[in-house]
């Protein structure tokens, strides 16, 4: 799983904010366009892409986008 | 002594989906009400969970996946003729239109809807359904009556449900055979046990339900024995709604 695809899945659920707004410390649920369809998307993207089911939960306790890669990653090792 | 409308003694009831939730609870409360049951599932030990809690005797059980067509044919012929059919085997899996797969969509439809019209059809066939039965399906407000982000193939599902069973209704009125569906609001099972909605935003959808809280499997269970009862004997074609007051805002 690399960072820079998972950068751009990640960007690809938003519509309005630009790829280059969004980095490895980007805080992302304090994007402007951040909200529960997006975190709805960000969830079936990372089933999707990486067969990993992330919840709600998960996605409240993130901070960062680094943050959800390293979950994610972690939950792919499991 | 006027006899009891309400009851269900001496009828004999099949529950599918029995094995937890609101067809576990069904066929428990059908139990109680003097009904024999037989309940099917896909999980053996859960199905004998419910087995051992109904009250009386003269109860059988199939731990069979209705969804494999010769286990299903297999039972029915095994069947006696029923005096009421619930057909409650469900599950969901909330996620956005967008990220659903066929084989999601598939299973859905598969486990939600056809098999009850393979169920239905093969029993009609065998002649399995006694003139006068009742014949409840289980649907839920999420199916053409409200929805929610993620529950589209859910909610689909469902609707096809309730637009069966009242064409069902119609067909089967020669027979004397009811045929009525329940649309349950969200209730305490284990259907979203697996699923990426966290408990927090669960906590905050009870608030809108008027009635203060989320729905218990009894709660769609009593509604049910009403519907297999004599009681509903003039009632066939509608869709019984137990939500709490939820789709009144």
């Amino acid at each position: 799983m690399e960072m820079n695809d998972f950068l751009a899945n990640f960007a690809e659920q938003f519509d309005e904010t630009g790829a280059d707004e969004i980095t490895p410390h980007t805080q992302f649920k304090e994007l402007e366009e951040w909200d529960s369809m997006i975190a709805m998307a960000v969830i079936g993207m990372t089933d999707a892409s990486y067969n990993v089911k992330l919840t709600g939960d998960d996605i409240r306790k993130m901070k960062t986008v680094e943050e959800l890669f390293l979950l994610i990653q972690a939950k792919i090792n499991d | 002594m006027a006899s009891n409308p309400f009851t269900l003694e001496g009828k004999i009831i099949l529950v599918t989906g029995a094995s937890s939730g609101i067809g576990k609870a069904t066929a428990i409360d059908c139990s109680q009400q003097g009904a024999n049951l037989i309940i099917t599932g896909r999980n053996q030990d859960r199905l004998d969970t419910t087995l051992r809690n109904l009250d009386g005797e003269n109860h059988i059980s199939f731990p069979v996946d209705l969804c494999s067509d010769p286990d299903l044919i297999d039972m029915v012929d095994k069947l006696p003729m029923v005096d009421g059919l619930v057909c409650n085997a469900g599950i969901a899996n909330p996620k956005l239109f967008a990220f659903t797969s066929k084989s999601e969509v598939d299973l859905l439809f598969n486990t939600n809807f056809f098999v009850n019209i393979d169920l239905l059809r093969e029993m009609i066939k065998k002649k399995k359904i006694k003139k006068n039965a009742s014949i409840v399906m289980v649907s839920s407000i999420a199916g053409g009556l409200i929805t929610s982000p993620g529950s589209s193939i859910y909610g689909a599902s469902k609707a096809a449900l309730t637009a069966l069973s009242k064409s069902l209704a119609l067909e089967l009125s020669g027979k004397g055979i009811r045929v009525n569906s329940v649309s349950p609001g969200m209730i305490e099972t284990n259907i979203m046990n697996d699923s990426s909605i966290s408990e927090k935003v669960l906590n905050e959808d009870k608030k809108n339900y008027p009635l203060g809280r989320y729905g218990k499997p009894e709660d769609v269970a009593y509604a049910i024995i009403f519907l297999l009862s004599d009681a509903s004997s003039w009632i066939t074609g509608t869709n019984l709604l137990i939500d709490g007051g939820y789709t009144l805002r």
